[in-house]
C-alpha cells in the first residue's frame, strides 16, 4: 500500500492575482486577467494579448541581491515558494535539511534573461554576456534557487514536458515523499512574455490572434482559434499524510492518482493518449469515473485538440457525464505553470464546494460536455480530475480528492 | 520484491567516436578528442577549446525534414536511441507502445538552434522587438526542449510516460535514475532513456567565459582537459549523447537478451549553497553516494571503480575527492577513480549518461578507462585516478557521480548482472 500524500501549503502567482486568496476571489467573480501586452511593444505581432502578472513588483518579494541574477519567472517562483511555506505553517530552517526537496517544471527556462544576453552577445560581443547567464536561463534555475533560499537539500528535480510539466512535477514530488522525503515543494511557475519568447510561441502555431480579450481564447467553441499565453503558476507543499496529521497541519487534499502517456506518431491512425492517461490515473487512485465530481480541462482551444479532449472525457464519463471547467480561460495558458494552478483550483473547489467557471467561450454542442459556464457552480466536490497536455504529444492526468 | 532494471542496449555519440564501439575504443586507448573549436570562429572568446563530435545526420538516416525540425541535440538523441534499440535485439515493431516510455536528460536544450535563430530574428542583435517573419517554422521545438523526448518517443513508437529531465549537469544521471524508477514502480517495462546536449555555440562559450569555468589552455587543446591535475584550469566544453534500452530484468532474461549491467541504485541531493559554487567538504555529494549505495544494498568496499564527475575545475575536483573520502572512508584510497572528461570534455546534461555508458562498458570489459593528461599531482586530489592508461581490473560494481549548477549532486551504482 502506497503512502497517502497530501497538499498542506500553496503559493500562487496568477495574472488574476497574487496569492491563493486573490486568485480564488477572481476565479469566483469570473474576472479575466487577459489584456493587451504591456511588457513590450507587441503592435507588430499578429497576437497581442496575454495573461500578464501585472502587479508583481519583484523588489517587494525577492531579496535585492537576487534581482540581477534572476529571470522574471524565477522571481515569481521564489515568491510563490515563500508563500507556500507560510501557508503550510512551515519554517524550513527547523526541518531536517535532507528531508526536504523541490521539484519544478519548466517549459523554456529563464527565456527573457536569455534574450537579454543573446542580444548582448550579438550586438556587442561575448565579453558583454552576464556572469549570471550560465544559470539564470537554464531549466533547472527555479529548483536551484528555491533549494538555496530555503536550505532544501533532499531529493529534488526538474521536469520539462511543456504544459504537462506542472502535473509531472507534482507526481515526481509525490514519488519522492513516498520514498521517504518528508516534504516536497512542487509545481511550476513560468513565463516567456518577451519578444523572443513571443516569436517562439507564435511559431508553435497555437496562439490566438484574436484582438478582443473577451473572446480571444475560446476552448471547445466551434470556432476555437488558439489560446492566449499567460505567465505565473503555483507551487504546492506535499507531505506524507500521516506526518502532516501528526503536526496538526491544515490539509487541502490528497494527490490520489496520476498517469502520463504519450501520443502515437502522427499519421498512425491510433487514438491519442489522453483517454488512457485518465483511465490510468483513476486506476492509480483506486477510483471509478463516478467518483470524480469535476474535470479541469486542458482546454487547448485548437479544434482538433479540443475534439480529442472532449472525446476522452466523454468516453470515460459519458456524454455530459461530469462537470468540466477551464478557469485558465481567465489567466491564459501559463506554460508549465498552468497545471499546478489548475490543481490548486481543484483543491480549493474541494475546500469550498464550488467550481470556478469557464469564461468567454461557447462550447460546441457536438462535444457533449457539461461545461461550467459564466458563473461558479455550487456542487459537492470530493474529488477532481486535472488534465494537461504538452506540445508534441505529452498527456498527463491527476486525481485530487478530499483527504481521508 | 522490487523489480530490477538492466541495460540491454547502448547508443553513444561522443567526441572522437560515434557509436558505442568507437566511443569505447577512444576511452580504452586513452586518446583525447579536445581540439580548437571549428563550429564558429572562436577568436573573440577566452576559451577556444571544445570537444566536437564528428556527426553527419544524413549518414545516420535522418531525413531532410527531420534534420530541419530537430536541433542537433535532438538529432543526437534520436540517432543514439536507434542504436540502443538495435543493440538491444528488441524488434521495434514488437514493442508494446503503452509499456514503453522515454526520458531524455538535457541541461541546456536547443542552445545551438536558439542562438542561431535569435541572431536572425534580431538581425544580428540590432532589433529589440525581434522579427517573427524570419523565424524558422520549428522554432517552438527549440523553445521547449521537451521536443527531445517527443522526437525520441515518436521515433521509437513509445506511448508510455515521456519527459525531459533538466537538472543541469546531473541531467544525464537523473534521467536514467528517473527511468529506473518508472520501471520499478510498474509505470513501464521498457524505457528508452539517456541524455543529450549540443551546447557548442557562441552563447554557451560566452557564458562560461564570463565565470571563467572553462579552460584557457588554448595553445594546447589536446591536453586542455586536466581533471585532478595540479595545473587544471577549467573544463572543456563537449557535446554528445548516450541513450539506453532499460528493461525489467526478468523480461530481459526471458528473451535471452545480452545485458551490460544492472542499475542497482540511484540518489540525488542538493547542496543548497550556491548556483555555481561548491563547498570543499563534499557533504551533499557524500550524502547522495551513501543513499545510492543504500538503494543498491551495496557496501562501500564493494565498489570496484568510481567514474568521477572530474570536470577539471579547481573547485570540482577537490569537492568530489572530499566527497569520496567522506562517503567511502579508507576504501576511497583503494578504489580506482577516473574522469573520461579528460578525453571527451564535458557535454553538460549529456555527460551523465555518456558516463553511465562508460561504466557499463567498463563492467563488460573489466577495464577501467584512464584519466588522460594527469601528469602533476595535486596535494588536494590524492586518490588513484588511473593516469594516462586504462587498467585491466575486475570491475563488477561501479559508482558514477555528477555535480551540477543549481547545486545538484547525484550518484548511481551499476552492477554486473548475475
Amino acid at each position: 500500500m502506497n503512502t497517502s500524500v497530501v497538499v498542506t501549503g500553496i503559493g500562487v502567482v496568477a495574472p488574476t492575482g497574487l496569492g491563493v486568496n486573490k486568485y480564488w476571489a477572481a476565479a469566483r467573480a469570473g474576472t479575466s486577467g487577459i489584456r493587451a501586452i504591456r511588457r513590450f511593444d507587441a503592435t507588430g505581432y499578429p497576437a497581442r494579448l496575454a495573461g500578464e502578472v501585472v502587479d508583481f513588483v519583484a523588489e517587494e518579494h525577492v531579496p535585492s541581491r537576487l534581482i540581477p541574477q534572476t529571470d522574471h519567472m524565477t522571481r515569481m517562483a521564489l515568491a510563490a515558494a515563500d508563500w507556500a511555506f507560510d501557508d503550510a505553517g512551515i519554517d524550513p530552517a527547523r526541518w531536517p535539511e535532507f528531508g526536504m526537496g523541490v521539484v519544478t517544471a519548466s517549459s523554456s527556462g529563464g527565456f527573457e534573461f536569455g534574450q537579454g544576453e543573446l542580444r548582448n552577445l550579438w550586438r556587442q560581443g561575448g565579453e558583454f554576456v552576464s556572469a549570471y547567464q550560465s544559470f539564470a536561463w537554464f531549466y533547472a534555475v527555479n529548483t536551484g534557487q528555491i533549494s538555496i533560499r530555503h536550505g532544501l537539500r533532499g531529493p529534488s528535480g526538474v521536469v520539462v514536458s511543456d504544459q504537462a510539466g506542472g502535473l509531472d512535477a507534482l507526481a515526481q514530488a509525490r514519488r519522492l515523499v513516498r520514498k521517504g522525503c518528508r516534504l516536497s515543494l512542487a509545481g511550476g511557475v513560468d513565463a516567456s512574455i518577451c519578444p523572443w519568447g513571443w516569436v517562439a510561441q507564435l511559431a508553435g502555431g497555437r496562439v490566438s490572434t484574436g484582438a478582443d480579450p473577451g473572446d480571444a481564447y475560446r476552448p471547445f467553441a466551434t470556432d476555437a482559434a488558439g489560446h492566449v499565453p499567460g505567465e505565473g503558476g503555483a507551487l504546492l507543499i506535499l507531505e506524507d499524510a500521516e506526518s502532516a496529521r501528526g503536526r496538526g497541519a491544515r490539509v487541502y487534499g490528497e494527490i490520489a492518482g496520476y498517469a502520463a502517456t504519450f501520443d502515437p506518431p502522427p499519421g498512425s491512425g491510433r487514438e491519442p493518449g489522453l483517454r488512457r492517461a485518465i483511465e490510468l490515473a483513476l486506476e492509480d487512485a483506486g477510483m471509478d469515473p463516478s467518483g470524480i465530481d469535476v474535470v479541469f480541462a486542458d482546454a487547448a482551444a485548437v479544434p482538433e485538440l479540443d475534439r480529442t479532449e472532449a472525446a476522452a472525457i466523454r468516453t470515460v464519463f459519458g456524454p455530459r457525464g461530469v462537470p468540466v471547467t477551464a478557469p485558465k480561460t481567465m489567466t491564459g495558458r501559463l506554460l508549465s505553470g498552468a497545471a499546478s494552478l489548475d490543481v490548486t483550483a481543484a483543491l480549493l473547489s474541494i475546500r469550498d464546494q464550488w467550481v470556478p467557471p469557464t469564461v468567454n467561450t461557447e462550447p460546441g454542442v457536438d462535444h457533449h460536455l457539461d461545461v461550467v459556464l459564466g458563473a461558479p457552480r455550487e456542487l459537492p466536490v470530493a474529488a477532481a480530475l486535472v488534465l494537461a497536455r504538452g506540445y508534441g504529444g505529452f498527456n498527463a492526468a491527476m486525481v485530487v480528492r478530499r483527504a481521508g | 520484491m522490487q523489480r530490477r532494471v538492466v541495460i540491454s542496449g547502448i547508443g553513444v555519440i561522443a567526441p572522437g567516436g560515434v557509436g558505442a564501439k568507437e566511443f569505447w575504443a577512444l576511452l580504452s586507448a586513452g586518446r583525447t578528442a579536445t581540439r580548437t573549436i571549428t563550429f564558429f570562429d572562436p577568436s573573440p572568446f577566452r576559451s577556444r577549446v571544445a570537444a566536437e563530435a564528428d556527426f553527419d545526420p544524413e549518414l545516420h538516416g535522418l531525413s531532410p525534414q527531420e534534420i530541419r525540425r530537430m536541433d542537433r541535440a535532438a538529432q543526437f538523441a534520436v540517432v543514439t536511441s536507434a542504436e540502443a534499440l538495435a543493440d538491444s535485439g528488441l524488434d521495434p515493431a514488437g514493442l508494446d507502445p503503452y509499456r514503453t516510455g522515454v526520458t531524455v536528460g538535457s541541461a541546456v536544450g536547443a542552445t545551438m538552434g536558439l542562438d542561431q535563430e535569435y541572431r536572425v530574428v534580431s538581425d544580428g542583435g540590432r532589433l529589440d522587438v525581434v522579427d517573427h517573419a524570419y523565424a524558422v517554422p520549428h522554432l517552438y521545438n527549440y523553445f521547449v526542449p521537451s521536443s527531445f523526448a517527443s522526437e525520441v518517443a515518436r521515433s521509437v513508437g513509445a506511448e508510455g510516460p515521456a519527459v525531459v529531465i533538466s537538472t543541469g549537469c546531473t541531467s544525464g544521471l537523473d534521467a536514467v535514475g528517473h527511468a529506473v524508477e518508472l520501471i520499478r514502480e510498474g509505470s513501464a517495462d521498457i524505457m528508452i532513456a539517456g541524455a543529450t546536449d549540443a551546447p557548442i555555440s557562441p552563447i554557451t562559450v560566452a557564458c562560461f567565459d564570463a565565470i571563467k569555468a572553462t579552460t584557457a589552455r588554448n595553445d594546447d587543446p589536446e591536453h586542455a582537459s586536466r581533471p585532478f591535475d595540479r595545473t587544471r584550469d577549467g573544463f572543456v566544453l563537449g557535446e554528445g549523447a548516450a541513450m539506453f534500452v532499460l528493461e525489467d530484468y526478468e523480461r530481459a532474461k526471458a528473451r535471452g537478451a545480452h545485458t551490460y549491467a544492472e542499475i542497482a541504485g540511484f540518489a540525488t541531493r542538493c547542496n543548497a549553497f550556491h548556483m555555481t559554487g561548491l563547498r570543499p567538504d563534499g557533504r551533499e555529494m557524500a550524502e547522495a553516494i551513501r543513499a545510492a549505495l543504500a538503494d543498491a544494498r551495496t557496501a562501500e568496499d564493494q565498489i570496484d571503480y568510481i567514474n568521477a564527475h572530474g570536470s577539471g575545475t579547481k573547485q570540482n575536483d577537490r569537492h568530489e575527492t572530499a566527497a569520496f573520502k567522506r562517503s567511502l572512508g579508507d576504501h576511497a584510497h583503494r578504489v580506482p577513480v577516473s574522469s573520461i572528461k579528460s578525453m571527451i570534455g564535458h557535454s553538460l546534461g549529456a555527460i551523465g549518461s555518456v558516463e553511465v555508458a562508460a561504466c557499463a562498458l567498463a563492467i563488460e570489459h573489466n577495464l577501467v578507462p584512464p584519466t588522460a593528461n594527469l601528469t602533476e599531482a595535486d596535494p588536494e586530489c590524492d586518490l588513484d585516478y588511473v593516469p594516462h592508461e586504462s587498467r585491466t581490473w575486475p570491475t563488477d560494481t561501479v559508482l558514477t557521480v555528477g555535480s551540477g549548477f543549481g547545486g545538484f549532486q547525484s550518484a548511481m551504482v551499476l552492477r554486473r548482472v548475475t
